[in-house]
């Protein structure tokens, strides 16, 4: 096979389908530039992960025209179980593929200045916000070829504000659903949180078909003010035949904390970046990841916390299960810069194998440039203890059950961190389903 | 009905090709209590994690019996809904697994499906055998033995005891490490399972714990055999004289499992 690197989409497509989207000058102009870029850059290097081979460019269709939902009732039943139907005054946004199909904001919300709408409707009326923030603080488009390739033909996503001093405790929701084979998915969802605000967020992506080829590539930028606190979940479900790239990235003001809760439970193979950069004295960045990986899949999942700040704290805990002939690849990455005096860098990473052929790595990383901090890491890979399952099973427990019964366990400390108790739930069932 | 019967017939165990249990003989009834003594290393849990399935264990000869039915047959699991119950002289940990969720698959595996217990009855019974035992009731939110102290673990035990009601249970160093406090309600709560339909084999290196469960037979276990078998007064002859006087009786010179009579 061959990769292919030239685009599909040229500066003719891109502009028109900006106009037709009514985007603002400067909106059209960001992406032509990084259209323009994208040549001259390279690809990401995820590492212990070949991926030239990976098809991140080649694609049929830039957007799908979808059906929006009229209400929540119409909903199909996969996504019907990740909200709740008859809750009033809820704040949930619902995107189909590229079409914005459903948006409810509490009356609360709204009175309080918060905005949340789809990302097409905030760069036209919203622009000062979005040319503050979008790309311009935590990921800039020419990082490398796919965040350029991103820039120019992003196609769907939210925008959620929280002035400051607004403290949010419901937590908001985005499901992004993927129905259409044709669909492509270049999703950008961008966070700011004010000074002293609090946001907890809950976003799913899930497909409910098995594609052929497609192409996710997924931004996520959190802006987090001074002192603000912002919780972010994201249950991740896309269907085989999506090659994934999917870069998180969160930035902390003075004394704000950013609190990552991710269950990437993608089916096709994944580039994952989560990257939490503290640079306000005082921050900090706590990320847990849970993965499940199966089949054929690669899954390459790279947390990253970086102190620029003093007195950060950086937390990262990554479990993951692997199965079948699946590989899962944890990159763990403490980085702690000159001057971040009194931080501390902690990380811990587990890989449990449930099969013969399945292959698990953790990488531990520890890059620091300062000598007055604190640091440690712990990185495992192994199998399902037999004398635990022994133990289990001596009170009764049938095999199949023990073993649910630690892997669910060995997941857990994950999974509970969830924001939305449904949404637990429903990892909680994505799980069961991909490990049975 | 009156109890069950636990019958073992010159059990030969061995562990990575070693033979550690050279012809143990024992039955245990409903309504008895058993206790084997013995020095370090002489097959004690050898015996017990035989009789439950440990997969390390390899019986390669004899027999184990639960009212006839082959123990040997069965999977570990089944020989526990079968009525066979250990309480475990290092109990694992398991992370993530509540302590009550672990109790309540227990029961519900045994009940089967379609015949689950309530939750609330569940929850009535978990905390009542937990304010028995004097344990604190925050126990049952946590991860199964995880961070449980070593009288916790074997207090967390008891308590599985108690909920699974089995009708042969073997406690293998159920009282090392308790201070007289906890020894006391371990001993309670295994005078609470004494009747015709529990039947319980004792292993411990300490007459004390047997001035709170008084056996009905007392075995002395060495060389991977049982030596010895009487009343309560055996555990008091070890108590006072040690087990040299036993050895110089039975003429053992070293009573570890590796030697020969
Ligand atoms: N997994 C194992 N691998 C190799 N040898 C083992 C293993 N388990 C037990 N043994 C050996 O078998 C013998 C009997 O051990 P066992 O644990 O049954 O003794 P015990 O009577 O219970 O001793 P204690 O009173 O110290 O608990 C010992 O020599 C021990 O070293
Ligand atoms: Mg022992």
């Amino acid at each position: 096979m061959t990769t292919e690197t030239k685009l599909p989409f040229d500066k003719e497509y891109v502009s028109s389908f900006s106009k037709e989207m009514s985007e603002p000058a400067w909106f059209a102009e960001f992406r032509m530039k990084a259209l323009e870029q994208f040549d001259e850059l390279p690809m990401p290097k995820p590492d212990k992960t070949k991926i030239d081979k990976w098809n991140f460019t080649q694609f049929q269709q830039h957007t799908v025209k979808s059906a929006p939902y009229s209400s929540l009732a119409e909903l199909p039943e996969a996504i019907k179980a990740l909200v709740e139907t008859d809750a009033k005054n809820q704040t949930l946004y619902i995107q189909r593929n590229q079409t914005p199909a459903f948006l409810s904001v509490s009356e609360d919300l709204k009175a309080k200045g918060v905005i949340f709408t789809d990302l097409f409707t905030a760069v036209r009326e919203h622009g000062d916000l979005l040319k503050k923030y979008y790309m311009t603080q935590a990921i800039n488009a020419d990082e490398h070829r796919l965040t350029a390739l991103h820039a120019a033909l992003v196609n769907g996503g939210a925008f959620l504000y929280v002035p400051k001093n607004v403290e949010i405790t419901e937590p908001i929701q985005a499901v992004f659903v993927h129905d259409d084979p044709q669909a492509n998915l270049f999703n950008h969802v961008l966070v700011v949180a004010e000074d002293n605000s609090a946001v907890p967020y809950v976003e799913n992506y899930i497909s409910t078909l098995e594609a052929s080829a497609t192409v996710a590539n997924i931004i996520t930028e959190v802006i987090a003010g001074t002192n603000a606190r912002v919780q972010y979940g994201a249950v991740d479900s896309l269907e085989k035949g999506m090659t994934i790239y999917v870069n998180r990235r969160g930035v902390a003001g003075r004394d704000a904390r950013i609190e990552w809760a991710l269950g990437l439970m993608n089916e096709g193979n994944t580039i994952s970046d989560n990257t939490t950069n503290l640079l306000g004295d005082g921050s900090t960045g706590d990320t847990k990841t849970v993965v499940v990986g199966r089949g054929e899949q690669t899954g390459n999942y790279t947390t990253k916390v970086v102190h620029f700040g003093r007195h950060t704290l950086g937390n990262i805990l990554n479990h993951g299960v692997v199965k079948d002939s699946a590989t899962l690849i944890f990159n763990g990455i403490g980085k702690i810069e000159h001057g971040a005096s009194k931080s501390d860098a902690e990380q811990t990473s587990r890989v449990l194998m449930l099969s013969e052929k399945a292959r698990g790595d953790a990488n531990p990383m520890l890059l620091i440039d300062e000598d007055d901090v604190m640091a440690g890491h712990a990185a495992s890979v192994g199998r399902v203890d037999p004398i635990q399952l022994y133990y289990l099973m001596s009170r009764g427990i049938p095999k199949t059950e023990a073993e649910r019964l630690v892997i669910h366990g060995f997941l857990a400390p994950v999974v509970n961190e969830l924001p939305i108790e449904h949404v637990k739930v429903q990892l909680t069932e994505v799980i069961e389903r991909k490990v049975r | 009905m009156a109890g069950s019967t636990l019958t073992i017939k010159d059990l030969h165990v061995a562990i990575d090709g070693k033979e550690i249990l050279k012809g143990v003989n024992i039955e245990i009834k409903g309504g008895e209590i058993h206790a084997i003594m013995g020095p370090n290393g002489t097959g004690k849990s050898t015996l017990s994690s035989a009789i439950m399935g440990h997969p390390k264990y390899e019986v390669t000869s004899g027999s184990i019996t639960l009212d006839g039915e082959n123990v040997l047959e069965m999977e570990v699991d089944e020989r526990a809904r079968a009525g066979l119950f250990l309480a475990m002289q290092y109990p694992s940990e398991i992370t993530g697994v509540t302590n009550a969720d672990f109790l309540r698959s227990a029961i519900n595996a045994r009940r089967g499906e379609g015949n689950e217990i309530s939750l609330m009855k569940f929850i009535r019974e978990m905390d009542k055998k937990m304010e028995f035992l004097e344990m604190d009731l925050d126990m049952a939110q946590r991860y199964l033995n995880e961070g449980f102290s070593g009288g916790e673990k074997k207090r967390n035990e008891i308590l599985q005891l108690m909920m699974l009601q089995p009708k042969i249970a073997i406690l293998d160093e159920i009282d090392s490490g308790l201070d007289i406090d906890a020894l006391k309600v371990v001993s309670k709560g295994v005078n609470e399972m004494r009747g015709e339909n529990f039947g319980c084999l004792i292993i411990t290196h300490y007459q004390r714990l047997l001035n709170y469960i008084t056996p009905d037979y007392v075995h002395v276990m060495m060389q991977g055999r049982i030596v010895k078998s009487g009343g309560p007064e055996l555990a008091q002859r070890l108590e006072a004289e040690g087990y040299e006087g036993l050895k110089k009786e039975l003429g053992i010179e070293d009573e570890t499992v590796g030697q020969e009579a």
